[in-house]
């Protein structure tokens, strides 16, 4: 299934990868539009990076017959490692999916995915009520 | 360390930070300042929404926001540019930011040690008494270890 990337995916140069079993990856090549501190990745732009591919990842995994709308409630964000000036990818991992309440961990890497540069536990609500 | 020059202009570091990088791209403005506390806007953009059938922001530049105020505010906090990293960021999301209003984050540092600065804040798109967001973090002293 094709992600549909959000006009904030395309403004953050956001591209939809596979890896070697298919799963869903999101690129973010390095730009000055992503820097913070001179020489590395913006913290803001890695919490946007790691919700993109949560979102997206559920997305997928609830299928086309259900698109109930994701509603965020929290992200916790830790930071590793300093991100610098090369592409970081990330993938996530649905830990519970359920009828109402998803919980998600997304992983930042860039040359390494031993070595994450962050991470995110992610929670969300589905709400089906205003579609069918 | 290095101390607070005299003329030091939070206003005036913002300008600077938005010129180039991520700043730039989401378009963080500075809306004020005082002793521990910092507050900086986003003024609402198309290329920054999630869904563009309801026009409501990411949640990423929000995130941004949150963490350039609450970095800001422990330099207010401490009156010193001692080098910091973000350790972890909780951000709850209490509601949407409403399609087209500017989002205002407010920032602030309630406590240092001489490693860690404990920052909490929160986030509004019109009217302070009904926040969208609220956030918990920490931050560590590059410098201390």
């Amino acid at each position: 299934m094709k992600t549909s990337f959000s006009p904030y995916a395309q403004t953050m140069g956001f591209e939809e990868q596979r890896d070697a079993d298919g799963r869903l990856i999101i690129a973010m090549p390095y730009c000055d539009g992503v820097r913070g501190r001179p020489g590395f990745v913006h913290g803001g732009a890695l919490a946007g990076l790691l919700e993109t591919i949560a979102y997206a990842t559920l997305s997928e995994a609830l299928g086309e017959d259900d698109r109930p709308l994701i509603k965020p409630v929290n992200v916790t964000a830790t930071y590793m490692r300093g991100a610098v000036e090369v592409t970081t990818y990330a993938q996530a991992t649905i830990e519970r999916l359920g009828k109402r309440i998803a919980n998600i961990e997304a992983i930042a890497w860039q040359d390494d995915i031993n070595k994450p540069v962050a991470m995110a536990q992610i929670n969300v609500m589905l709400d089906r009520s205003g579609r069918s | 360390m290095e101390e607070f020059p005299p003329e030091f202009d939070p206003a005036r570091l913002i300008q600077t930070m938005s010129r180039n990088g991520h700043n730039k791209l989401i378009g963080t403005r500075y809306h004020g300042h005082g002793d521990g506390w910092c507050e900086l806007a986003l003024p609402y953009s198309e290329t920054l929404v999630t869904d563009t059938a309801s026009g409501i922001l990411a949640s990423g530049p929000i995130f941004t926001l949150m963490d350039m105020a609450t970095s800001l505010s422990i330099w207010l906090k401490t009156g010193t540019f001692q080098p910091q990293a973000t350790l972890d960021l909780r951000i709850d999301y209490l509601r949407p930011a409403r399609p087209g209003n500017t989002v205002i984050a407010h920032g602030e540092c309630y406590h240092v040690t001489k490693s860690i600065a404990f920052i909490r804040g929160h986030a509004h798109d019109g009217d302070p008494e009904k926040p969208i967001a609220h956030v918990a973090g920490t931050y560590f002293f590059t410098a201390s270890a």
